[in-house]
């Protein structure tokens, strides 16, 4: 069980320079064990910096960061720790690839683990299964493969330390819309045969609509919505006011409402849109 | 952590020394250098010391960032200044120890010529930005060109070199984050270690630095960027009335620390 409490979480870059900038301030939020949450957020809006405090990386200006009711931060020992238990896959992380092989570099993670050699093989091909890696890729180059094979080599390479908070920031960014896909059903993968969280940021609201339990929206370094994607996208001004888009299904029921037709507020998926729209035309029926 | 590093950081300000020429800045440097080197007595010390604390005074420039950026300096402080007590002949302080009064006389002053040449160089690079210093700097060495220097080449690398280090930086910072997250360890173990330990860092940081220089040589390109010969600025420099006044102040002070020296002072 790895349930995340955060209490009072602030943190300022640059104390005490001209460059002084608050990141973060006074967050207040529980994530049960096994929830999938997405978290959405314009650039500066201290996502990045939000999940960085979740696995001891960055230690905050004040506030406590708990898993599992324990303090992360309260020794070197306990920040070292809680990484194996809480990972988190960077923006961009095909640019933290560096060993010889594609399998060295997923083995990484649990060598620094200090698994025995059968242990560390037996995670790696288990990640490399998840996340559709080839064995013939296994022994190849990092540097020689796609930017979407690296993409899914790097992510495998954390999800072989079986953390059971998984933490992935943009995973998506930069990819082609199947590329995409692929990744999120790697995820979605991981997350049902281990019954791990997930947290993932997004820009791509469609991703988060169709995939998260429930979202977190951060403006200005504050918690600025939380609820069921139901909730969240059901006050779709709101969002678009602090800079964020909406779904596409949610974008296209506003505007159908502006025209005067009778499509309900808390429209985010395909599905609902559809259903509304047959509603309307009265027979239920295509 | 790494972004904690000053050294040659530029600080934006609004004040007289901020205003300067940056021509008007590095010839004053260059001045306060031979001043400092023409000190003898510590009355010449002391004409300098004055000298390095107006300007940080008027440049608004605190004490705690100068002594942050003399950080990785204070074990050649340290070292000159431990030679010089016990390498001076003259009059022992206890009879039979290797240490002399001239001794400390000269170390002290060692270290505060190291201290305050340290101190003089950073006002530059505290109150300049990167740009307006290499443009300085190429217009200062303009004539060079003359002997077939390629001085804007050089200038254009060296606005480019620094332009990147904080790209650098904050990419390291991101990389090791990431490799942090998969738990190696900076931090513990011998040197042999720590050393090992590097790889996964340096690699992706080599990948990258390459993968940048090459887009960036393709941007140039594409914008058929082509040196020196009739290039204009984007921001033209000119010796207002302060530069001069600047300078003269400069100069003054020079000819003070000299006559100082001259009467054995």
């Amino acid at each position: 069980m790895s349930e995340i409490r955060v209490e009072n979480l602030c943190h300022t870059y640059g104390m005490d320079t001209p460059f002084e900038k608050t990141a973060i301030e006074n967050i207040n939020l529980v994530i049960p064990h096994g929830q999938f949450v997405g978290l959405i957020g314009h650039t500066g809006s201290g996502k990045s910096t939000f999940i960085q405090h979740l696995n001891a990386l960055l230690e905050p200006t004040s506030g406590k960061v708990y898993v599992d009711g324990k303090d992360i931060n309260e020794s070197k020992q306990s920040r070292r720790d809680v990484k194996w238990q809480v990972s988190l896959v960077f923006q961009y992380p095909e640019y933290q690839l560096f060993e010889e092989t594609v399998y060295a570099d997923i083995a990484f993670g649990p060598k620094n683990m200090g698994l025995s050699e059968k242990e560390v093989d037996e995670r790696v091909r288990e990640a490399a299964d998840f996340t559709g890696v080839t064995d013939d890729l296994l022994q190849k180059s990092p540097l020689e493969l796609s930017g979407g094979q690296k993409r899914r080599i790097a992510i495998a390479g954390v999800i072989a330390m079986r953390p059971g908070v998984l933490i992935l920031d943009e995973p998506t960014a930069g990819l082609d819309p199947a590329g995409c896909r692929q990744i999120m059903d790697n995820i979605k993968r991981y997350r049902e045969m281990t019954g791990a969280t997930v947290i993932v940021v997004s820009h791509n609201m469609d991703d988060a609509a169709e995939f998260a339990q429930r979202i977190l929206v951060f403006d200005h370094g504050t918690v600025k919505m939380d609820g069921t994607p139901q909730e969240v996208f059901s006050r779709p001004e709101e969002l678009i006011e602090i800079g964020l888009s909406v779904p596409r299904p949610t974008a296209i029921a506003m505007e159908l409402r502006k025209r005067g037709l009778d499509i309900p507020g808390s429209i985010y998926t395909h599905e609902q849109l559809k259903d509304a729209v047959l509603k309307l035309r009265g027979d239920g029926k295509c | 952590m790494l972004k904690d590093i000053t050294l040659g950081q530029y600080f934006p300000g609004d004040t007289p020394i901020h205003k300067l020429d940056p021509r008007t800045k590095i010839i004053l440097v260059v001045l306060y250098i031979v001043m400092l080197f023409q000190a003898k007595s510590w009355i010449g010390y002391g004409v300098v010391t004055v000298c390095t604390i107006t300007a940080m005074r008027l440049s608004k420039i605190k004490f705690r960032n100068m002594f942050k950026g003399m950080k990785p300096m204070i074990f050649i402080i340290v070292l000159t200044g431990i030679l010089n007590i016990f390498y001076t002949t003259g009059t022992p302080v206890i009879p039979g120890w290797p240490i002399t009064w001239e001794g400390i006389d000269r170390a002290a002053k060692m270290i505060l010529r190291i201290a305050l040449l340290v101190m003089g160089t950073f006002l530059l690079t505290y109150t300049t930005s990167p740009m307006s210093l290499t443009d300085g700097l190429e217009i200062l060495l303009n004539p060079l060109k003359k002997i077939k220097v390629p001085v804007h080449e050089m200038t254009i690398m060296m606005s480019m070199a620094l332009r990147f280090i904080p790209t650098l930086i904050e990419e390291t910072d991101k990389i090791m984050s990431a490799q942090k997250a998969r738990g190696a360890d900076f931090e513990t173990g011998n040197i042999i270690n720590r050393a090992k330990a590097m790889l996964p860092i340096l690699v992706p940081l080599f990948v990258s630095a390459f993968r940048r220089a090459e887009e960036l040589a393709t941007a140039m390109e594409s914008r058929c960027y082509h040196g020196g010969e009739g290039r204009t600025r984007m921001k033209k420099l000119v010796m207002g009335r302060k530069d001069w006044i600047a300078l003269a102040i400069g100069i003054i002070f020079l000819i003070v620390v000299i006559v100082l020296k001259k009467f054995g002072l």
